[in-house]
């Protein structure tokens, strides 16, 4: 796995590796997007200050949000479905560690270079549905069921924009490997010129609009957060949750974001590659997950921008959108890119 | 004619009886879903029980009085300037606006009349007290639909209008300000140019609740043929206020029921919107706040010198008789009708505030529509529980 540092790891130590590695993958973006987007530029962005006592800035802030949680009773409504109801959020975090495996990080910076890595992760992101499913029905409360019925049909509803916008980049990039993909942005050319490569955002502009949409419905943030609609439905799924499961699902919603948000980095705009350096320069094993990280902060800016400001559509409105406008787009994308792909 | 007791007690078991018929539904087949009275949308303790299927609202009943505080009987046994302290948490946030009908009632029955300059700090506290409250609405609706932002900026934007009225009055939300035969201050130094630099903000606070929200494509597919309520339909519910304007009834009570008030000085139109629905209501409420602005800019160029207290006695008590006066309140129209019998205290006091009717329409126009919507049109029809359970 590595070998910048110029001796091979044995099998235990890669695996050791491995674990520190899904797990600051999962737990960073979780941590930064919470701090930085949902405390602080959310705070900006309604006039007031955020967190500002714990620690400088209020960056201590999280460690005290956990440790709220940790205290909290762990509380089963009295008719729940105990197991599953305990399940659910495992199932919902299983997800989000899943999709971290294909995910590149730099040439030699990844859990397993899969061939059909892209198909992996988009099907492995459907397993959080499961999870919300089971959380929703084994409660035993009449807003979790409507929250997680809203949530299954529209997370279902979602995938297809989300599979067919990734398609193109496919098309362009003849490989569904996430490395792969990195690759054919760092080595390709814009009309002949290589200064940047050519990350598909130029060319799958389209795709990554939908792909943005995408996320946003599957993330369930608002514009598309009816599955919580905190004005209607208390908070759909999670209502009868606290304590650390509770914060299993939060961390699982938040790490979901970076895990998609990577995601996007990695598709449509070059993933760990800057330009000016070789890709397969063993810098981009320490340059590239920072490289990484950085684009992935800029994408779910965005996410958490629309979060922040929008209102929430209506549940058949949000499936309307999906099926009548973003699935015809892409499919039209689909069939431009092909007959670009034959024609150049 | 007193009522003996056990009429008293028959009547309030025919009471309790009609409640248990609401709850009735529970009873029903299919999905009951009971909103409240501990529920985000409800900001209160308004409860709604829905039938569902699937999300389509088949019926839905609002059940009133979780938060009754009796206020029409405390009266009886308050003089009558104690009784401003009482009412003007009715509406808690549109403080001042509360107390002034009660007031004029009085006043109509003792025969006397506020000088100018007290009529016209009434009626500018009075419009600020409406700008405070409908600021809140126009930031409280977005996040009944979901968008966090707005409702930070009302909070920010109110704080210089309460800021302004506790200048005045002292207290930011209960002024406790009005007396009968005027008012009890003048007003601080340097308060008017203070206030005019004020409805500025609270323009451009408009404004950016124009580009924010209502010109918002989600926003207005939420609310846009949402909720609709013709106009026949609203009259007859005895919907008032911003409710029945948004349905093209062109009927405002401080220019059609004038109670000697100073708006009738000054130059200002009525809104209304054809559409009559969400998006209607919204879009009434936010140009009557930008006309609130001009309103009380006016008043505070032509403020009238002079006294700002009547001659009253030191000891008020309210000849006998009967009068009922209504404004044109924050929420709709808010009405006393005052029994004396010429004692310290009033005889009874009935109290017909705007949101208990605006709420009586909720079964009518909440049935076929989705759970969505069903908070989008109450948060449209705007009341405040105070104001319904009184």
């Amino acid at each position: 796995m590595i070998s910048t540092f110029a001796y091979e790891l044995s099998y235990w130590q890669q695996t050791v590796l491995r674990v520190v590695g899904g797990l600051v993958a999962v737990l960073l973006p979780a941590g930064s997007f919470v701090y930085l987007y949902l405390f602080k530029m959310m705070s900006f962005m309604q006039s007031r200050l955020g967190p500002m006592e714990a620690g400088p800035y209020g960056s201590l802030q999280l460690l005290a949000e956990v440790g709220k949680f940790a205290q909290k009773e762990d509380l089963i409504p009295e008719r729940a479905d105990r197991m599953v109801f305990k399940l659910a959020p495992y199932v919902v975090l299983v997800s989000t560690f899943l999709m971290v495996i294909v995910l590149p990080a730099g040439p030699d910076m990844l859990m397993s270079n899969f061939d059909v890595g892209i198909y992996l992760a988009l099907a492995v992101s459907s397993i959080s549905v499961i999870g919300i499913l089971m959380a929703g029905w084994s409660s035993a409360n009449k807003y979790s069921l409507l929250g997680s019925l809203r949530a299954t049909g529209q997370l279902i509803a979602y995938e297809l924009p989300l599979v067919l916008a990734v398609v193109g980049v496919v098309i362009q990039a003849e490989t569904l490997n996430l490395q792969g993909i990195v690759f054919a942005q760092a080595e390709g050319d814009i009309f002949g010129w290589g200064g940047i490569g050519n990350p598909f955002i130029f060319t799958q502009f389209i795709g990554f609009a939908l792909f943005m949409v995408a996320i946003q419905a599957e993330l369930t943030q608002p514009p598309f957060d009816m599955p919580v609609a905190e004005s209607e439905l208390v908070t759909g799924y999670l209502t009868e949750y606290s304590g650390m499961r509770f914060l299993m699902f939060f961390i699982g919603e938040f790490a979901t974001a970076g895990v998609f948000s990577a995601m996007a980095a990695v598709l449509f705009l070059g993933g760990w590659y800057v330009p000016g350096i070789d890709p397969n320069s063993d810098w981009f094993n320490l340059l590239g997950p920072a490289v990484l990280f950085g684009k992935m902060m800029l994408v779910s800016f965005f996410i958490f921008w629309f979060r922040i400001s929008y209102p929430r559509l209506r549940e058949d409105q949000l499936q309307r959108l999906a099926w009548k406008v973003l699935i015809p787009i892409a499919l039209v994308n689909i069939v431009a890119t092909a007959v670009l792909k034959v024609v150049f | 004619m007193d009522p003996t007791q056990s009429q008293q007690l028959a009547y309030i078991a025919g009471q309790a009886a009609d409640a248990r018929v609401n709850v009735e539904l529970e009873t029903d087949e299919g999905m009951v879903l009971n909103l409240g009275p501990q529920h985000p949308a409800t900001h209160g303790t308004l409860r709604i029980v829905a039938k569902l299927d699937g999300e389509l609202v088949i019926k839905a009943e609002p059940i009133m009085g979780y938060m009754h505080r009796g206020y029409e009987k405390l009266t009886e046994v308050r003089t009558y300037p104690q009784v401003t302290a009482l009412i003007n948490r009715i509406d808690w946030l549109g403080n001042f606006a509360n107390e002034v009908p009660f007031i004029l009632a009085a006043e109509r029955l003792m025969d006397v009349e506020a000088p100018p300059r007290a009529q016209h700090i009434r009626t500018i506290l009075f419009e600020l007290s409406r700008i405070s409250n409908i600021a809140l609405f126009l930031g409280d609706m977005a996040v009944q639909l979901g968008a966090v932002t707005p409702v930070f900026l009302a909070f920010r934007d109110r704080e210089h209008v309460l800021n302004q009225i506790e200048a005045v009055t002292g207290g930011r939300f209960h002024p406790n300000f009005d007396r009968i035969g005027g008012i009890k201050d003048d007003l601080p130094a340097g308060w008017i140019e203070e206030t005019h630099a004020v409805m500025v903000k609270m323009r451009k606070f408009c404004d950016e609740i124009e580009d924010l929200v209502l010109g918002n494509e989600i926003f207005q597919a939420r609310t846009r043929g949402i909720g609709v309520i013709p106009a026949d339909v609203g009259l007859e519910y005895g919907l008032s206020g911003a409710n029945i304007r948004a349905s093209g009834v062109d009927w405002d009570l401080r220019r059609d029921n004038p109670v000697g008030l100073a708006w009738d000085k000054v130059d200002w139109k009525v809104w209304t919107h054809p559409d009559g629905d969400s998006f209607a209501r919204y879009w009434v409420r936010l140009q009557e706040t930008r006309e609130a602005t001009k309103i009380v800019d006016q008043l505070l160029d032509t403020m009238p010198a002079g006294p700002i207290m009547a001659k009253v006695p030191r000891i008020i008590k309210v000849p006998a008789g009967e009068a009922y006066i209504a404004t044109e309140n924050p929420l709709g129209e808010m009405g006393y009708y005052l029994v004396s019998q010429g004692e310290l205290t009033p005889f009874r006091v009935k109290i017909r505030s705007a949101s208990f009717s605006n709420m009586s329409i909720a079964p009518w126009v909440l049935q076929g529509t989705y759970v969505p919507d069903v908070v989008t049109i109450l948060a449209s029809l705007y009341f405040i529980l105070g104001d319904i359970d009184r």
